[in-house]
């Protein structure tokens, strides 16, 4: 006799959701914050440093978010000689991966802030960590939040693949029911449902900042 | 303990990891053709189809953008035979890979054609042109010349994205090399090389679309 998709399975898989949110979460502070170093070297007057953020960007940009996984699943324990569990693996890799985009959309931001501001900031005689920080950075927050939210939207359903590497979250949760009910038909509009209902308002709430800055700043986008 | 790797391993069993690179890049390519194509319909569509294929179009849209492409790998693979759609592993990869890329390249197509200067359009009326023939060659054409760029990156992400389809056991790089990495103990050696094989081919399909830009849009027109 098969289970049916009732409420306990209706809420085993909101169990699964917490576990996606929190690996959301993780994911973005910790790549906000190795984001911001990223997008740092990126722009700074140093050449090296410069190659350095292009080539990090680049290689977490050039590979599946699964293969960064896997890496880092397999290749820590290789390469430091730890023994990692699922949630230290996963967390890693994708803060190292959203470090990589949202340092990528933090640097478009910093950059589209006009050049005289920074020469003005030169003129008053601060350095470039000061211009940055006083200057340009309050500016560039503005235009960095509604691509920001929409990276998070990105990040909440790319958390989706650590379910491949056997990181119960909402899509491993859907998998595990289907087996346990043989109801794909209901189980999984269900999940796509739950992941709809959490991202359907940030895109929204992304578009709305979108077309409010662009409204007061008057930027042109070009696409 | 010390590591010790064996690349060696990875080489003996390369003409494998090849062939599942040869089925990702057919698969993204068959995917970035009709995703286009679906993209074009449903962009016009959007602009000048009545009133409920629009919202049926931006209902399509916001689902797909909204839920992980795992979730919709399941659905077409898992749930859709519920409905007497019975599709194997490579159709199920190739239909959910379409869809999903549709949905983001249908945006990208209509920002390009919102952003087709609306005089051009009168001037070709003013011609006596057929209205086909004015989205064809005056509205299409510099729309997609405009959103190319952003269209290549799209596809880009979808060929490194397709690397989830293996866990619907579609037999492409990703597949094979949990399968290889299995059998022969050594999978930090075959997730680095499986990794390295998806940088390059990211980098040839960025070439080859730049090759195709240049011979489409550049070669031997004025403008």
């Amino acid at each position: 006799m098969n289970r049916n998709f009732a409420l306990p399975e209706f809420v085993f898989l909101l169990q699964g959701l917490r576990w996606t949110l929190l690996l959301s979460c993780i994911a973005f502070f910790g790549g906000s914050i190795l984001g911001l170093a990223i997008a740092t070297l990126r722009i700074s007057p140093i050449l090296p440093a410069r190659w350095l953020a292009v080539g990090y960007i680049q290689l977490f940009q050039g590979t599946p978010v699964l293969m960064q996984l896997f890496v880092t699943y397999y290749g820590l324990p290789v390469l430091l000689g730890v023994q990692v569990d699922a949630w230290t693996a996963v967390s890693l890799a994708f803060t190292l991966y959203s470090a990589a985009f949202m340092g990528e959309i933090w640097r478009g931001s910093i950059q589209a802030i006009p050049r005289p501001q920074w020469e003005a900031a030169a003129c008053l005689s601060l350095g470039f960590f000061k211009q940055l920080w006083y200057v340009i950075l309050p500016q560039a927050t503005r235009i960095s939040i509604a691509p920001t939210v929409g990276f998070i939207v990105q990040l909440i359903k790319n958390t989706s693949i650590a379910s491949i590497i056997g990181f119960v979250e909402l899509s491993r949760a859907g998998q595990l029911m289907t087996s346990a009910t043989f109801k794909p038909m209901i189980v999984y509009p269900v999940v796509a449902a739950l992941y709809f209902v959490l991202c359907w308002p940030l895109s929204l709430l992304s578009q709305m900042i979108e077309r409010r800055i662009d409204a007061t700043i008057g930027i042109k986008r070009h696409m | 303990m010390k590591y010790v790797f064996h690349f060696d391993v990875v080489l003996d069993h390369w003409p494998e990891l090849l062939d599942g690179a040869w089925l990702t890049i057919r698969l993204s390519a068959m995917a970035m053709v009709l995703g286009l194509a679906i993209a074009v319909v449903c962009a016009y569509a959007r602009t000048a189809g009545p009133r409920f294929v629009r919202w049926l179009i931006a209902a399509y849209i916001e689902i797909i953008r909204n839920t992980p492409f795992l979730v919709q790998i399941f659905l077409i693979y898992f749930s859709l035979p519920g409905l007497g759609i019975r599709l194997d592993a490579n159709e199920a990869a190739l239909a959910a890979m379409v869809a999903n890329l549709g949905a983001y390249a249908t945006e990208i197509v209509r920002a390009g054609i919102d952003a087709v200067p609306q005089g051009q359009i009168e001037a070709a009326r003013a011609l006596g042109l057929k209205r086909l023939y004015i989205f064809r060659f005056v509205v299409l054409f510099p729309a997609l010349k405009m959103v190319f760029p952003a269209l290549a990156s799209q596809f880009i992400l979808l060929m490194l994205g397709s690397s989830v389809v293996s866990a619907i056991s579609a037999v492409e790089l990703t597949a094979v090399t949990n399968s290889l990495q299995s059998t022969t103990f050594r999978s930090f050696e075959f997730y680095f090389a499986a990794t390295a094989l998806y940088l390059v081919m990211a980098l040839g399909f960025r070439a080859s679309l730049a090759a195709i830009y240049w011979l489409v849009f550049l070669r031997g027109r004025a403008t």
